[in-house]
């Protein structure tokens, strides 16, 4: 698919937002293209959840404009946001703790977006679909795994049950916060495969992540961020090798052989 | 100390074998699941019957109505998360309404019910509305001001009849009538509310009260539901006000007056939050004891508010809860 | 002039009533419902040491105002304490001690005019043309007197700080040593204090009744709310926007209306500007 032809998906324009006396995120642009998978890195504290609350709209930015398909969405609440079909995972995941995980999963079918889709279920077929998303999404369909409470699930569940919503919901884009995070070889080992197969069956990523390796083998280019500054915007590989990057992440006048 | 004996708590096996659809494989297992409701409908259908005299039998119309209003407080606390102080508010629009359409108006008694009902839920909302984006406190502060500022606004300006209230209007064709009507409208509530609460939606108001962010990132507008909430909870707040002024065919002040911000308090921490039907036995209870303390006059209140201070701050669980703990375990002390 | 006067009089007296409420609710967080209790209980007590102990005015004071920060404290050590953090146990909790402890009052033979303070000092005074009572030159300059020591002990000295530490971000505070809980205890104490002067300050105003203790609670909360909810300031100022339009509205449109022109005041404020005047819908708070 040749993704420049089609105009970017969402532009962000010259976002800036301080809390008090930091700036978490200073006059930051870019703009994502629609299929690719944009990563978002750098150093903690360099403002990447914020930008991301920033864009979905759970937190006012102090100045600059977000556009979604030319739209400006600058100012929209959040669940209005994620009605126009932009998905956002949480880094602190807060499911409903007593219920069982696939009625985690029905609030987002149940959403208008949801219903506005045929197949989202009606009444108590809701529970259906919710079970064959998590299938999807890596819950063992006859096992127990997906009538355990949410609270009695591992991380990595949770953070597929985090990714199952966001399917729920029909979301075009998704915005994932560190879902490859704190997860073991074996789990990460479905998540990549499944990152891969949304993309290329038409969604578009934005993810924040610290596992470089795991983000660079789905990422069509990424984005670091340092101090909420762009410091810079490329293919994966060069990013690495770019100074400020490894003066970012390693500090000065130090030789480091990757 | 050695610790000689040890407490062993044993499941009954009730639920695993009530869960879903193994529950009708046969009568026993029908008869866990149905006993307690079912004795709590037929008990609640013949109580009328077996009321001494008019009085108690007017005591039930009570407690049937202190139960709906038990029933909107627990619905909005534990399942939206509004903590509502004031269901006095929602008793005295419905009661003033009923009395403007029917003394003023000459609307019949069949009419203003509904209306009351139905205006009373709308015009609830709306005095609510600039709190719904705001935390839940707002909400717990405004219903509680709300009605004891209604009660001097029209104590100050007045007007609706004043200090006097409203009086003259039509009431009910018979005691049974009265009675059967609570007791119906209270069973359908009830189970209607437990059935919304289960549904889908009934999900995603759990959600505004403790997961609002997931709610508000898949599209869904917060305030919306609560609106959606109250609406329901400021209804049939407003259809036992309207019942109240029929009931003695008079309106007045004392329609907003903290009793029905109190009891419907006490009786859900009593009875147990969160299962709907916790607080309406609650109000079963409370009811008549405050009745018979009647004659203490305001020490009565007082003493709602020690058996709310001792259950709040000691026994948070409250009784329906710790029963239905009892109904699915059993524990005994074993040796170690 | 006469509105100017009064209003600021007026004014001084709704920050009074407030300030206690606002204390306890911005640095630890608990509501306390009880507030109109502190206040009617602390007149009552001072009544009680002054006619039938005949203690001299001013020790009828202190120990009556002594008595309610000690009520407060203990209140929180044993009741509230236990329900730290859930919000509904702590509002229906605050609420039932509170109504428990008027209606106890009322039930002991608190009726309507039977009981009174006498005022501090007798007489009148003219002040630009307008007559206005010592009394309530005494209320101001009380008045002025604990605000200052408040925002003096808040800002100078160390448990003050401390307290502002725990307003501000309660966990960072705790990761720097200060104990909430003796926070939220101290806090109490000051706020059933600053309730319970107010009581004894204003009651030679008028008479002791129970029902005071329902509207000094409805004003406080009203205020607090105009104000914004968890900021001190806001109280002060939400007192003085209601102060001055309760003044207004009895000299130029009809007394009978100030309870109307209050809600009102509060509903438009909400509408407008959702969180108060001062409140924030803290943004960290929701952080995701």
């Amino acid at each position: 698919m040749n993704v420049e032809t089609i105009p970017p998906v969402i532009q962000v324009k010259n976002i800036s937002k301080s809390f008090g006396g930091i700036m978490a995120v200073m006059d930051l642009s870019f703009e994502l293209n629609k299929g690719e998978v944009l990563g978002i890195i750098g150093p903690n504290g360099s403002g990447k959840t914020t930008l991301l609350n920033c864009i979905t709209g759970f937190i006012k930015q102090d100045s600059g404009r977000v556009f979604f398909k030319g739209r400006d969405i600058t100012g929209y609440p959040p669940h209005k946001i994620a009605d126009m079909g932009i998905g956002r995972t949480f880094q602190i995941m807060r499911p409903f703790y007593t219920l069982p995980a696939y009625r985690n999963i029905v609030v987002s079918l149940f959403s208008p977006r949801a219903r506005r889709f045929a197949g989202a279920g009606k009444l108590g077929d809701r529970d259906a679909v919710a079970i064959d998303i998590l299938e999807d999404v890596g819950f063992e369909r006859d096992a127990y795994v997906p009538y355990k409470p949410a609270g009695a699930l591992p991380l990595g569940y949770l953070k597929r049950l985090e990714l199952a919503r966001c399917i729920a919901l029909r979301a075009d884009i998704m915005l994932c916060d560190e879902i490859f995070s704190g997860l073991s070889a074996a789990e990460i080992a479905t998540m990549v495969p499944l990152v891969e197969r949304l993309n290329m069956e038409g969604s578009t990523f934005i993810m924040i992540e610290h596992r470089l390796r795991e983000l660079f083998r789905v990422a069509n280019r990424v984005i670091v961020l340092n101090f909420g500054e762009k410091i810079f915007e490329g293919k994966p590989e060069e990013a690495l090798e770019d100074k400020t990057v490894r003066e970012a992440y390693f500090g000065k006048g130090k030789e480091v052989v990757l | 100390m050695a610790m000689t004996k040890r407490r062993e708590r044993l499941d009954r096996g009730i639920r695993v074998r009530t869960e879903g659809f193994y529950a009708l494989l046969s009568w026993r297992e029908i008869g866990y699941l149905v006993a307690p409701r079912a004795a709590l409908i037929i008990g609640l259908l013949i109580l009328p019957l077996i009321m001494p005299n008019v009085y108690w039998q007017r005591v039930v119309c009570l407690m049937g109505l202190f139960a709906l209003l038990a029933l909107c407080f627990d619905f909005l606390a534990e399942f939206v998360g509004l903590i509502c102080l004031g269901t006095a508010l929602f008793v005295g629009v419905g009661g003033y309404l009923s009395a403007i359409l029917n003394a003023w108006l000459g609307l019949p008694l069949l009419l203003t019910i509904p209306i009351a009902t139905v205006g009373g839920a709308i015009f609830c909302t709306l005095l609510l509305l600039p709190c719904f984006p705001l935390r839940g406190i707002y909400f717990a502060i405004m219903t509680l001001i709300y009605p004891m500022m209604a009660a001097r606004v029209i104590e100050a300006l007045g007007i609706l009849g004043s200090t006097n209230g409203i009086s003259g209007l039509s009431g009910f064709p018979n005691i049974w009538v009265e009675l059967y009507l609570i007791i119906g409208v209270g069973l359908v509530c009830l189970f209607g509310l437990r059935r919304l609460v289960g549904e889908d939606i009934g999900l995603v108001l759990r959600g505004v009260k403790d997961n609002d962010q997931a709610i508000k990132a898949s599209g869904m507008n917060i305030t919306h539901y609560k609106i959606l909430a109250t609406f329901i909870a400021s209804g049939i707040g407003s259809f036992v006000g309207s019942y109240l002024a029929h009931l003695y065919q008079w309106a007045g002040l004392s329609l907003f007056a903290l009793d029905f911000s109190i009891l419907p308090i006490s009786a859900s921490i009593v009875g147990g939050l969160g299962t709907l039907a916790g607080p309406m036995l609650g109000a079963f209870m409370l009811t008549p004891l405050s009745e018979l303390l009647r004659s203490l006059g305001g020490l009565r209140i007082a003493i709602y508010a020690i058996i709310l201070v001792f259950f709040i701050f000691f026994r948070t669980e409250g009784l329906l809860n710790y029963a239905q703990r009892k109904y699915h375990q059993f524990q005994h002390w074993v040796e170690v | 002039m006469k509105v100017l006067i009064y209003g600021i009089i007026n004014s001084v007296i709704f920050a009074l009533m407030a300030s206690g409420f606002a204390l306890v609710y911005s640095i630890s967080g608990i509501p306390n419902f009880a507030h109109g209790a502190m206040y009617v209980i602390a007149a009552y007590f001072t009544w009680l040491l002054l006619t039938n102990l005949g203690l001299p005015y001013l020790l009828a004071i202190i120990l009556g105002v002594g008595i309610v920060g000690l009520i407060g404290a203990l209140m929180y050590r044993f009741l509230l304490i236990r329900v730290r953090g859930m919000a509904l146990s702590e509002i229906i909790g605050s609420f039932a001690i509170g109504l428990g402890i008027l209606e106890l009052v009322r039930f002991a033979g608190l009726k309507m005019l039977a009981y009174h303070l006498p005022p501090y000092i007798a007489g009148m005074v003219e002040i630009a043309g307008v007559p206005v009572d010592l009394h309530r030159i005494a209320i101001v300059g009380i008045a002025l007197v604990v605000f200052v020591g408040l925002w003096l002990f808040t800002h100078y000295s160390k448990l003050g700080l401390s307290l502002r530490g725990i307003a501000q971000d309660e966990r960072t505070a705790m990761l720097l040593g200060i104990d909430s809980d003796r926070a939220a205890l101290v806090v109490m104490v000051l706020g059933s204090s600053v309730a319970g002067l107010a009581g004894v300050v204003l009651v030679p105003l008028g008479t002791i009744a129970v029902e005071a203790g329902y509207e000094v609670l409805i004003y406080a909360l009203a205020i607090c709310i105009l104000g914004g909810l968890g900021n001190w300031v806001g109280a002060l100022v939400g007192s003085f926007v209601i102060g001055f339009a309760q003044i207004i509205t009895v000299n130029f449109i009809g007394s009978q209306w100030q309870i109307v022109v209050a809600l009102l005041a509060i509903i438009i404020i909400l509408i407008l500007k959702p969180s108060g005047l001062f409140g924030r819908q803290k943004e960290l708070e929701e952080r995701v």
